[in-house]
C-alpha cells in the first residue's frame, strides 16, 4: 500500500471511474494491475472537465449520466484496495466535488477507503493549505502537476508540496493522445530534477509502448489516460478487462500495443 | 476557504472575502502571472489610459446618457427611474468597455490571437470588433444552443472577421463555451490572450472586468449628482456573471444609503436546472469552483454542476462574479430573482412606453424596477443599468410574444 515504481519505467493507469460503470472499472482496475500498472488514478467523473480532451470529457459525460459521484469512486477504490493491497491508487478529481463533500471529510474518506494519494486538477499550490494539512492529517500524498510553462519557483513549490510522485505534463494542451511525446517533456523533467528526489511521472499524451520506452528514458514512471479510455469506449464492457489487460501488458513489456 | 501554502510567500492576491482566487490546471499559472504582471503595468501607465479613454469616447460613445424615464416613472406612480444607457455604445451593450481595454492590454503585450466565450452573443461581438480595430487574429466559441437563439449574433461576429466555434458539449451554453475557451488557452497559452467576458474565472479577471466596467458608475454617479443634486436611493442591474453589476455598483459600494440590488435569471421555475439564481435560498446555489474561482454554484449534493435554464442566454450561468458572492454574504447588495415571463413582460413595457427595447438580460433588471418603483417615494430616485439593446433578441421576441398577433 504505497506509490511505488518497480517497473523501470513505471507504469500509471488513469481510468475514468463508472464507465461503462463501476464494476466493470473494478475488473479493469485489477486486470490493469495484474498486468504490470504500479498506481492507478481512479478518476472522478466531473460534469466540467475543462482540462480534458474529447475522449475523457466523453467517459466523464456518460458516467455523470449513469450518477456516479465521488462517494461510488471511493467505495470502488476501497473494494480494489481490498482485492489488491499492494497496488498505488490515487483518487484524480476536479476540486469541486472534493469542496463539497468537504476538504476534511474527503481526506478522511479517501484514507479509510485506502487510498494512497490525491490528484485534484484544479488546485494549484498557492491555494492549497488547507488542502495539504487535511491530507497530513490523513497520511495521504498530495500529487501536484508541473507544466512546461511553470517556472523555476513554481516547480519548487509543486515539489517541496508534492509526495509520492510529481506529474509532469508532457506539453501544454489539454488530455488526449499525440503521435510522438512531445520535446518539453525531456526538458521538464530535468528541471524538475534540479528540484525534487521524488519520483516523476510523464503524462499527457502518452499512449502506446513506444511512447512508454521514450519516456522511460529521462522519467520514473509514465501515464497512460486517454488511450485506454478509449480502448473501453471501443470494447463492449464484458471484454473491457481482458483487453485492458492485454493493452498495459504490452506496455509494461514495451512489446508494442 | 484556503489561504497560502507554506513555501509560498504573500497573501494570494484576487480575493474578495473568500471568494475568488485561482483554481486551475497548472499550465495556465504562468499565463495569469504574466496577465497580472502585465495588467499592473498598464493600470499604472497614463499612455494605457489616454488611448482607452480616447476610444472609450470617440470609438465607443462614452459617457453613456443618463435618462430620466419620464413616462415609465409616472405609470409606476413611484420612484423616479433613471435608465443608465449602455444600451447605446457601440456594439449595442456595456461589453465594449471591458473587450477594448483587455484587447489594448492583449497588443500590449504582444499577444496576436484573441480567444473569447460568449453567451448571447454581446462579448463575442464586442471582442470580434475590438479585434478588427486593433488588427488581431480573433476565435469565439459559442454554445450551439446559444448560437441557434442569438444567430443575429454569430452573423454579426463573422461578418466581423471572427471564427465562431461552436460547442456541443453539455447544456451547450455559457458554461460550456467556457470551458472551450480556456482548453483553446491552455493548448496555445503560449501566443494568446483570453478575453474573458465577465467579472469570472481566475484571478486577475474578475478585478480587471470589474475595473474596465467602472466607468459605468463613475459617470452615474456624477450624472445623478449633476441631475439631482443626490444619490439615487437604489441601483438595479441584472447579474449573469455580473460584469454591468459590478461595474454599476462599484463607486457606490461606500455610499451604504444606496441600496445594490442584483436581479438573476428565475427563468421557469424555482426547481434546479429550470433557473440560474445562484443566490436563492434553497434554489441549489452554494459556495464552490467552477472554471478558475471560488463563488457561489449552482450544483447538486455531489457537486456535479447544474444546468441552467433562462430566455436570455447572457444569465444563463451556474456560477457568478466571486466579488458578489461578497457582496453577497455582507449582505452590501441583495440579489433577487425575476422569471422569464416577467422580463418579457418588462421588455414589452419599456419598448411601449418608452421607446427602448431592452435586451432580455437588461430587461430582468427592468423587470425587478417595475415591481420595486411603485413601493418607492415619488421623491426616490430608482437606476436601471440597462446594460444592452433588444435588436439581437428579436428572434425569441417574436416567438415568445406570439408579435403577429400581440397587442
Amino acid at each position: 500500500m504505497a506509490i511505488e515504481f518497480r517497473n523501470k519505467p513505471g507504469l500509471v493507469i488513469y481510468l475514468t471511474a463508472g464507465d461503462p460503470d463501476l464494476a466493470t472499472t473494478r475488473e479493469i482496475a485489477l486486470a490493469a494491475i495484474d498486468n504490470g500498472a504500479d498506481v492507478i488514478e481512479l478518476g472522478v467523473p466531473f460534469s466540467d472537465p475543462l482540462a480534458d480532451g474529447p475522449v475523457i470529457q466523453r467517459a466523464s459525460e456518460r458516467a455523470v449520466a449513469r450518477g456516479v459521484r465521488l462517494v461510488d469512486v471511493l467505495a470502488l477504490l476501497s473494494e480494489i484496495r481490498t482485492a489488491r493491497p499492494q497496488a498505488g491508487l490515487v483518487v484524480f478529481s476536479y476540486l469541486n466535488p472534493v469542496v463539497r463533500m468537504g476538504m476534511e471529510n474527503f481526506c478522511a474518506a479517501a484514507a479509510a477507503a485506502g487510498a494512497d494519494g490525491v490528484l485534484l486538477t484544479d488546485m494549484i499550490v498557492e491555494e492549497a493549505a488547507e488542502y495539504l494539512a487535511a491530507m497530513r492529517r490523513h497520511g495521504l500524498a498530495p500529487v501536484f502537476l508541473a507544466a512546461p510553462t511553470s517556472p523555476e519557483a513554481r516547480l519548487k513549490a509543486i515539489a517541496a508540496n508534492s509526495a509520492g510522485f510529481v506529474y509532469a505534463i508532457s506539453r501544454v494542451g489539454i488530455t488526449g493522445t499525440q503521435q510522438q511525446v512531445a520535446g518539453d517533456a525531456g526538458e521538464l523533467v530535468a528541471r524538475l530534477r534540479k528540484v525534487t528526489e521524488l519520483p516523476i511521472a510523464v503524462g499527457f499524451g502518452i499512449s502506446n509502448a513506444e511512447h512508454v520506452q521514450a519516456v522511460g528514458k529521462f522519467a520514473d514512471a509514465a501515464v497512460v489516460g486517454s488511450a485506454l479510455v478509449s480502448l473501453i469506449e471501443q470494447t463492449p464492457p464484458a471484454e473491457a478487462a481482458a483487453a485492458v489487460g492485454r493493452f498495459v501488458a504490452g506496455l509494461a513489456a514495451g512489446k508494442g500495443a | 476557504m484556503a489561504t497560502t501554502a507554506p513555501e509560498m510567500a504573500g497573501p494570494v492576491p484576487g480575493r474578495f472575502g473568500a471568494y475568488g482566487g485561482r483554481y486551475v490546471p497548472e499550465t495556465l499559472m504562468a499565463a495569469l502571472e504574466e496577465l497580472e504582471t502585465a495588467y499592473a503595468e498598464a493600470q499604472a501607465d497614463p499612455a494605457f489610459h489616454a488611448e482607452l479613454n480616447d476610444l472609450l469616447h470617440n470609438y465607443c460613445g462614452r459617457p453613456t446618457p443618463l435618462y430620466y424615464a419620464k413616462r415609465l416613472s409616472e405609470k409606476l406612480g413611484g420612484a423616479k427611474i433613471y435608465l443608465k444607457r449602455e444600451d447605446l455604445l457601440h456594439t449595442g451593450a456595456h461589453k465594449i468597455n471591458n473587450a477594448l481595454g483587455q484587447g489594448l492590454l492583449a497588443r500590449r503585450m504582444g499577444k496576436q490571437r484573441i480567444i473569447a466565450e460568449t453567451g448571447a452573443g454581446q462579448h463575442g461581438v464586442a471582442t470580434a470588433t475590438v479585434c478588427s480595430l486593433l488588427g488581431l487574429e480573433c476565435v469565439i466559441y459559442m454554445g450551439e444552443e446559444d448560437m441557434r437563439r442569438q444567430e443575429l449574433n454569430v452573423y454579426r461576429m463573422r461578418l466581423l472577421g471572427a471564427d465562431v466555434r461552436g460547442v456541443a458539449a453539455g447544456s451547450a451554453t455559457l458554461k460550456d463555451a467556457i470551458s472551450e475557451a480556456m482548453r483553446d488557452w491552455v493548448t496555445n497559452v503560449r501566443t494568446t490572450y483570453y478575453i474573458l467576458g465577465s467579472a469570472l474565472g481566475a484571478h486577475p479577471y474578475p478585478t480587471m472586468v470589474r475595473n474596465f466596467h467602472r466607468v459605468i458608475s463613475i459617470e452615474a454617479r456624477q450624472q445623478i449628482l449633476e441631475r439631482e443634486g443626490k444619490l439615487p436611493a437604489a441601483i438595479v442591474a441584472c447579474v449573469g456573471g455580473g460584469s454591468n453589476a459590478i461595474g454599476a455598483f462599484y463607486e457606490f459600494l461606500p455610499d451604504a444609503e444606496v441600496k445594490l440590488i442584483g436581479v438573476e435569471a428565475g427563468g421557469r421555475g424555482a426547481k434546479l436546472g429550470e433557473h440560474a439564481a445562484r443566490f436563492q435560498k434553497d434554489g441549489g446555489g452554494v459556495p464552490g469552483v467552477l472554471q478558475g474561482t471560488y463563488s457561489y454554484v449552482l450544483q447538486d449534493d455531489a457537486g456535479q454542476i447544474s444546468l441552467t435554464h433562462s430566455v436570455s442566454a447572457g444569465l444563463d450561468y451556474a456560477s457568478v462574479g466571486p466579488e458578489h458572492a461578497m457582496l453577497h454574504d455582507t449582505g452590501r447588495a441583495t440579489y433577487v430573482s425575476c422569471s422569464d415571463a416577467d422580463a418579457l413582460a418588462a421588455t414589452v413595457t419599456l419598448a411601449r412606453t418608452e421607446g427602448i427595447l431592452p435586451a432580455l438580460e437588461s430587461a430582468h433588471a427592468v423587470a425587478e424596477a417595475i415591481r420595486l418603483a411603485p413601493t418607492m417615494a415619488k421623491d426616490e430616485i430608482l437606476m436601471v443599468n440597462l446594460s444592452g439593446r433588444g435588436d439581437k433578441d428579436m428572434g425569441i421576441l417574436a416567438k415568445e410574444l406570439d408579435l403577429k398577433g400581440y397587442k
